[in-house]
């Protein structure tokens, strides 16, 4: 009974039926600084993640500039 | 949450804003704010040739590709830094600005700094012996030299750069720790152009780094993910953190730091402009840009420099 968060090599299990903001909370993530995906689509914080789901976090902080 | 336009799903939520969307209301909001942004900071108009930096990320492909839609003449440039480190980082990126560029039947110059002066940026930069170890001092010393040298050689009126709010919040933010009143004062929206050096916009700079990261993955625009592997550990990217910690507990932090700073600098309430001398700018002998020293300019120097080393 897990949820998989995924954020570039690094991968976290939380427990399902906590929203997407708590789940990131749990694994220290800010939430400003990623975008999350399920499925291809993109969710917002008050996502309730369900048993089975696989989150892909996307890290919005880029360094340099054209 | 539902899309504050439509009611549907919100795909995009702005707490700064209080403004949920949809993928199809956002994809409309974000190019309806830029071309906002470009009219209140009068950055220019349909009438003027732009040239836009790309760099193959989510930032400046998202630029180039709002601009096209807003139905600006714009043109890419594309600087080859020769950076590789193991992950083919310089190649990957103009792969993917040349094929944003191609799929949407767009120009794209492309400079390649090693075939231009003789070696790649991380080469200049450790014989040059600029930047304490790292290349990206170097880096923006060319950049900002190139850009600028096709932004005039080929006629274009206006350079456009993908600056979001993130990476202006953390330059402020920077300049701000240090009281660099200087640098406080040239940072805007608008550089405007002056003998030699062309007019400089930034037509994302209210955007958030998060914001263009979801115009890029709604549009469908493929851009480099990976970071450039000298910016690791880099002190940008630690203000970035700190400022969405800030952000994380008091929404819009980084928007009012920002907007704020602009209000302050053209009202003069922080600094009163007349008291600041600006060094007077002469050209170079070299490659004729506008330098505040009496000989060649810095990045004149840097080459004259690795090229007497090289052949000692």
């Amino acid at each position: 009974m897990t949820v998989k968060l995924i954020l570039r090599d690094k991968e976290y299990e939380v427990k399902p039926g906590m929203t997407l903001l708590d789940s990131l909370k749990k694994i220290n993530v800010l939430s400003e600084s990623v975008i999350a995906t399920r499925a291809g689509e993109m969710i917002l914080d008050d996502e309730i993640l369900r048993d089975g789901d696989v989150v892909k976090l996307i890290a919005v902080i880029s360094g340099g500039k054209a | 949450m539902k899309c504050k336009k439509c009611g549907s799903k919100a795909s995009v939520n702005m707490r700064q804003h209080r403004l949920a969307l949809c993928k199809e209301h956002y994809l409309e909001w974000v190019p309806e704010q830029t071309a906002r942004f470009i009219k209140k900071y009068e950055m220019f108009t349909h009438y003027e040739k732009i040239l836009v930096a790309v760099s193959g990320g989510k930032d400046s492909l998202g630029l180039w590709d709002i601009l096209v839609r807003l139905g600006y003449q714009v043109d890419g440039l594309y600087l080859g830094l020769g950076i590789d480190e193991g992950v083919n980082y310089s190649h990957e990126s103009q792969r993917l600005a040349q094929k944003f560029a191609d799929e949407n039947n767009l120009k794209l110059h492309v400079v390649d700094i090693e075939r231009e002066y003789g070696q790649p940026i991380p080469v200049l930069a450790e014989k040059s012996h600029r930047g304490y170890g790292k290349p990206c001092a170097v880096c923006g010393l060319a950049k900002r030299h190139e850009m600028n040298r096709i932004a005039r050689d080929l006629g274009y009126d206006v350079l456009a750069t993908g600056h979001n709010l993130d990476d202006e919040a953390a330059v402020l933010f920077g300049n701000t720790l240090s009281w660099a009143s200087e640098f406080l004062l040239r940072q805007g929206p608008v550089l405007p152009s002056s003998d030699g050096l062309a007019r400089k916009v930034k037509p994302l700079c209210r955007f958030y780094e998060r914001e263009m990261t979801a115009y890029c993955l709604l549009r469908g625009i493929e851009y480099i993910y990976e970071e450039c592997p000298f910016a690791e550990g880099s002190q940008s990217i630690y203000y970035k953190e700190l400022l969405n910690q800030l952000e994380t507990a008091r929404p819009g932090a980084k928007l009012t730091f920002y907007l704020r700073f602009l209000e302050a600098r053209k009202t003069g309430e922080l600094f009163i402009e007349k008291n600041v001398e600006y060094a007077h700018l002469h050209p170079c002998p070299k490659c004729g840009q506008p330098t505040s020293t009496d000989d060649l300019c810095s990045f004149c120097r840097m080459i004259a420099k690795v090229n007497s080393e090289s052949v000692s």
